[in-house]
This record gives C-alpha cells, sequence and structure tokens, in this order.
C-alpha cells in the first residue's frame, strides 16, 4: 500500500510513478518488499530494484536479520521507523539516515494495533519531508483519495511523522 | 540439512531443504480456536476437517490446537457438530 | 477517458466492467485475485451490472463461463498458473463450443516447485487448446488488449474465446498510470453481442456430444477456419479501436529499430520494456540492434514473422518458459514460420527469466552481444546458476 500511494502522490504531481511489490513467502514477519520509481518520463524498464537511492523500513526489527542497505547508493538515504535518533544507526549505513516513530505517531492516531501498527502513511510522509521527491500535501491528496478507511487519521498521522522525522540535515535526493 | 546454491546442487526431485514444521504458519492468525471440553463429544471431525493438520489429540483424548501451525480458518468451529468449538480474536 | 495509476490486474478488472460483462465465473489464485476481487466490488457496489458466480474451483469457472457464454452472455473469468491447468479440458470446450469468452491470465510459472513469479509456463502449455492469446507489456496494453479481444472474440467469422496475459508481479500488480476509455468510447466500439450458438429459451438442443469418425475432423476444421479469420478481424478491431481512442498498440508483432538492424531480440510480455530501454543504450554506443514483440501468440503471425526474418540476419527469441525436449516454444514457432523463406536469419533461443527471475538491463545487453558475435544457433539457458568451475570449463 504504501508504494502505491507514493506511486499515487507522484502522478498528482505529473510525474510518472511505477511501483510494484516483491513477495516473500507468505508468512508475517516475512519482509515484503515494494518498489518504486519515479520519473518525469515513463519508465523503461521492468525489474526489481538493486541500486536503490531511497530504502524505507517499515519493520526495524528486518534490520537484524537482513541487509536492508544492500545496493543502497553511498549518497542515498534510508529511512527507519524508529524512536532513535539517527545516529543509533551508523553501523548500519553511512549515508544519509533519517528515523521516525512511525509506530508510535500510528498507534497515537488510532491506527492499527500494538501488535500490528498501521505504519505506512507515517513513513510516506517523513518521506516526503525526508527525501522531497514527493510533496507532503501530495501525500496527502493521495491519501485523501486512495486510502480505504479513517483518511483523516492517515492524514493527521503521516503530517505528524512529516514534523517529527529525525534526519541529520534537510537535502532533497537528486532524482 | 541441505542447501541449494546451483544446478548442480539440486537432487533429481523436488526436494525441499527444511521441512515444514519450521514454517510457522500461526504466526498471521487473527482468530484462534478454542475448545470447550465438556462440550466436545470427541468424533474427531475438527481433526479431520483442520486443513493445515493443526489439531492433534491430546492424551485424555480431547482435540488439542497446535498454535504454530493454526491459520484460524474456523473450518474446525464450523464443522464441530456439538459446536464445542469458539473462534476468539487473537490479543 | 480517465488517466488513474492502476494495476495491471485492476486494467483487467476496468475492461471487464467496461465491457458490460454480464457474467463473470472465477476462482481466485495469486497473482490474479485482485482481478476478481475488483470485480466482485464493481458488482456489489452496483458499478457493473454482471452476475457474479462463485465457484468451488477453476474447472467449474469455466464450465459456468462455456454455459453462460452458449446462451449469449457476454462472459469473463480470470486465473493464472495451476488454476489454468485445472480447466485445462474445458479450455479445449470452450474453443470447440465457439464460446467467446475473454479470459485474463496472470503468468505465473507452475509447479514443482511450488512458485507464485512470472513465466509463462502456464499459458504456453495451453497454446494447443485454441484460444487466441495475447501477451501484454503494460497496464495500457492490458485494458486495451481485453477490450479488443471482446471484440474480437465475439466476431461472427471467429467465435473463439481469447486469453491476455500478464506478467505476475511485474504487470499484474504494478502500478503506473493507464489511460482508462470513457464508457461512451467502449460502448461505440463494443456493440452488445449477438447471440450466435443457436441456444434460445424454450427449444430444446444438444449440445457438445458425442460424434465418430464420420465428422470429428470437421469440427475441429470450423476452429482452425474461425483461427484463420483472426488476423484480419484484429486488424480491423484494433483499427476501429485508434479511431475511437487515438491508441494503437502495433498489431500482432510491433517492432522497434528493427528496419536497418543488425540483430533482434523478439520477447514476450514485460520483458519487452527493459529490452526496448537496452536497444536504445546500445543504439547509442553504435550498436544496430533492435527489438520485436509477439503481442498476439495464438494465431502465431506468421506474415509479421516472415517479414521481420527478411531484413534481419540474426533474431533471438527470447523464451520465458520451455518446451521439455523441444525448444522454447516462440523460438520453435519463430524458425517454422520462417523455414522456407528465401532469407534464412539466424535464429536463436534465449531460455530467461523462469520462476520469476528478473530480466535486467545487463542480461538483454548481454543477449544482444552474443546474437551479434556469435554464429551459435543452441538454445541458451540466460542467467542459469552454475559452479563457478563449470562456468570456467565452459
Amino acid at each position: 500500500m504504501a508504494a502505491e500511494l507514493l506511486a499515487q502522490a507522484a502522478f498528482l504531481e505529473g510525474k510518472h510513478p511505477q511501483s510494484f511489490p516483491f513477495f516473500g513467502v507468505e508468512r508475517r514477519g516475512a519482509p515484503v518488499t515494494a518498489f518504486t520509481r519515479i520519473d518525469s518520463a515513463p519508465i523503461g524498464v521492468r525489474t526489481s530494484i538493486t541500486a536503490p537511492d531511497i530504502v524505507v523500513v517499515l519493520d526495524p526489527s528486518l534490520i537484524k536479520s537482513i541487509n536492508v542497505t544492500a545496493g543502497l547508493k553511498p549518497n542515498g538515504l534510508l529511512l527507519l521507523n524508529s524512536p532513535k535518533d539517527p545516529s543509533a544507526f551508523d553501523a548500519v549505513f553511512r549515508g544519509r539516515v533519517a528515523t521516525v516513530d512511525a509506530t508510535g505517531i500510528a498507534l497515537a492516531n488510532g491506527l492499527g494495533t500494538r501488535a500490528t501498527p498501521i505504519v505506512n502513511t507515517c513513513l510516506l510522509g517523513a518521506l516526503a519531508r525526508a527525501s522531497g521527491i514527493v510533496r507532503l500535501e501530495s501525500v496527502l491528496a493521495a491519501i485523501e483519495r486512495h486510502v480505504p478507511a479513517k483518511r483523516d487519521e492517515n492524514r493527521l498521522a503521516a503530517r505528524a511523522a512529516a514534523e517529527g522525522v529525525l534526519m541529520p540535515m534537510p537535502q532533497a535526493v537528486v532524482a | 540439512m541441505r542447501s541449494y546454491e546451483t544446478l548442480e546442487d539440486l537432487p533429481e526431485a523436488p526436494l525441499a531443504t527444511v521441512l515444514s514444521d519450521i514454517i510457522q504458519t500461526g504466526s498471521w492468525r487473527t482468530f484462534r480456536p478454542v475448545v470447550r471440553k465438556e462440550a466436545c463429544t470427541k468424533c474427531y471431525v475438527c481433526w479431520k476437517f483442520c486443513p493445515d493438520v493443526a489439531i492433534a489429540i491430546d492424551g485424555d483424548g480431547y482435540p488439542t490446537v497446535k498454535l504454530d501451525a493454526c491459520k484460524g480458518c474456523g473450518i474446525c468451529a464450523e464443522e464441530c457438530k456439538p459446536k464445542a468449538i469458539d473462534m476468539v480474536p487473537e490479543e | 477517458m480517465v488517466q488513474a495509476v492502476i494495476s495491471g490486474n485492476y486494467a483487467q478488472a476496468y475492461a471487464a466492467k467496461l465491457a458490460r460483462t454480464q457474467v463473470v465465473a472465477a476462482y481466485p489464485i495469486t497473482p490474479q485475485t485482485t482481478i476478481i476481487e475488483k470485480i466482485a466490488e464493481f458488482v456489489a457496489s452496483g458499478q457493473m451490472d454482471a452476475q457474479y458466480v462463485k465457484v468451488e474451483s477453476e474447472h467449474s469457472a469455466m464450465a459456468a463461463c462455456i454455459s453462460a457464454s452458449a446462451l449469449g452472455a457476454r462472459t469473463y473469468t480470470a486465473s493464472s498458473s495451476q488454476g489454468l491447468l485445472l480447466m485445462h479440458e474445458l479450455l479445449h470446450w470452450a474453443s470447440g463450443a465457439r464460446a467467446p469468452i475473454v479470459m485474463g491470465i496472470a503468468n505465473r510459472s507452475v509447479a514443482p516447485p511450488l512458485s507464485i513469479w512470472t513465466d509463462h509456463k502456464d499459458t504456453i502449455s495451453q497454446r494447443d487448446t485454441g484460444w487466441i492469446q495475447m501477451y501484454a507489456e503494460s497496464g495500457q496494453e492490458v485494458i486495451d488488449s481485453v477490450l479488443v479481444a471482446f471484440r474480437v472474440a465475439e466476431h461472427e467469422d471467429v467465435l473463439l474465446p481469447a486469453m491476455v496475459a500478464e506478467d505476475a508481479f511485474y504487470l499484474t500488480h504494478t502500478y503506473e498510470p493507464v489511460d482508462i476509455p470513457t464508457q461512451d468510447q467502449v460502448d461505440r466500439f463494443l456493440p452488445p453481442r449477438k447471440p450466435s450458438s443457436g441456444f434460445r429459451p424454450g427449444l430444446a438442443n444438444r449440445y457438445g456430444t458425442f460424434i465418430g469418425p464420420e465428422l470429428h475432423m470437421e469440427f475441429q476444421r470450423k476452429v482452425a477456419e474461425g483461427m484463420e479469420r483472426v488476423p484480419r478481424v484484429f486488424r480491423e478491431a484494433e483499427e476501429e479501436y485508434e479511431r475511437i481512442t487515438g491508441r494503437n498498440h502495433g498489431g500482432p508483432m510491433p517492432t522497434y529499430r528493427t528496419e536497418d538492424a543488425d540483430a533482434v531480440l523478439v520477447t514476450m510480455g514485460t520483458a519487452a520494456t527493459t529490452a526496448r530501454s537496452v536497444v536504445d543504450v546500445l543504439r547509442k554506443h553504435g550498436k544496430k540492434v533492435g527489438l520485436a514483440k509477439i503481442r498476439v501468440f495464438r494465431p502465431w503471425p506468421v506474415p509479421e514473422v516472415r517479414a521481420l526474418g527478411a531484413d534481419v540476419d540474426r533474431i533471438g527469441v527470447l523464451d520465458r518458459s520451455f518446451t521439455f525436449g523441444a525448444s522454447g516454444a516462440a523460438h520453435t514457432e519463430f524458425a517454422a514460420a520462417m523455414y522456407g523463406s528465401p532469407h534464412r536469419p539466424l535464429v536463436r533461443d534465449f531460455v530467461a527469466g523462469l520462476g520469476g527471475r528478473d530480466l535486467t538491463p545487463p542480461m538483454f545487453t548481454q543477449m544482444f552481444e552474443s546474437l551479434l558475435s556469435s554464429e551459435k544457433e543452441e538454445v541458451s539457458w540466460v542467467g542459469l546458476k552454475r559452479r563457478p568451475e563449470v562456468t570456467v570449463r565452459g
């Protein structure tokens, strides 16, 4: 859903998105990866992304078991759902790290449960602020149009996450 | 345990490298079956119908749910003749 | 026309809805499920006036579709992989019954081992069943091809079922901008279906019954003749579609930069997108390469294939499946169509991307370079994982 919403947000800005998931084995706790490409022209490949500019991690426990930064460009951005400061992840990635307590914000806005918080809209809001690849307004508009339930809560959460994201320097990623 | 990396590692049959019991299909359950023993007639229809072989029979002859495997589909509760199984929300 | 970001699967569902499908009988299977879930949503909300028949298996789904279609209903279903295989005997039934059912297929490989990822083994293994077969590269092609498929299938000169295939995940679950035609545009393109089977309420008939050697061959010949008329009907349908929507995807085998090409790769499905980008990159480096894609696999586009082979010396056919004991199906059909042509290009088989193995730009570059530099015509399995010492030995 996060990748799809990102595509919708980019589309609202007149860009060309391409988003698709890569399913792992179907069990909870198995990582599900989603890829999104955004360009000003139609995307000319249909392959998995192996050298991303940005990696967003929705489930922080994944860092222990998989190499979330595999292929991430040295000047890329790693955005993590975590209450910790970005400096806590120096060992994970030497490039730009941003963190946001998406779980906390989601729960505070009634999105999901402690066991399964709905963090995707929070992370999209944080992504907009931390990377600049889409505007927060586009994320909010995409949520309004395409999220099936709790649109107000999701928008509030996305905005709160955008305001609460911690990043070393407010730089846009060059697409 | 086997591990496969290349064509040369593969056996002449589609044998998996691990047994099914390490795949914890119970981890995404949202409802859990609970057997009310006082109503259970030990007909074992639940055991027979469970598509995941997630019901075992305990030492007293009562059906017991293997929570590692049970996905919470509710077929046991649906098929139970004396209606002795309740589907209870997880957490 | 509305532009929206939708998945390939939703494109199928929108096409079925816009076509004013009357009966949908389908069974879920990853990664087709969101097609029929979306259709169910359309029907439940009243946006689509169709009878949605919930069935217990794909075999039953096809049985229900054949029956509905026989009674004159515009019929749609969708499946994939094991599900498509489960309906196999009824695929033969549908074409023999001249039932113009349209089926969306999520191209997914076939067990064992169990896979949810893409290759063409499911549809390729059904190429003998008398169905029109199309492969889509993009969400746009999905929605347009399904609408064209209805028109071609239901044409009185054809009356054959049609399947429109899209690669699992790389297209089924890929969200990208798609121009969705308006209901008015589709109504102009697709008038209501004219009943064709001779069934009418109150009139008794026997259907598909037992026949001896005296006429079985002739019934099969009818199917063959319907299929023979597809190229003309297809061309006319796509011309009409272009008049109404402004879009044309280039016929049964569109080509890209093949006019002066030294080597051409022939692909099916989403591989074409990546291959096209590689063509552009290699062209910038002075390599004269081109791309052709098979949009319509059945009936096999013989004239287009021969036209391509007449001008190009080196052709690589990318098969995303393999026919054990022979070679990749597209390669076999390509070479067969070329046989007897005065100019004999080198025709090679590249077997790649099976079981969802990603087809990356470097792999296409490797295929083009191999085509340009090697005289060999044997089958190459691209990206096969071998022990290093085996690879070095060659």
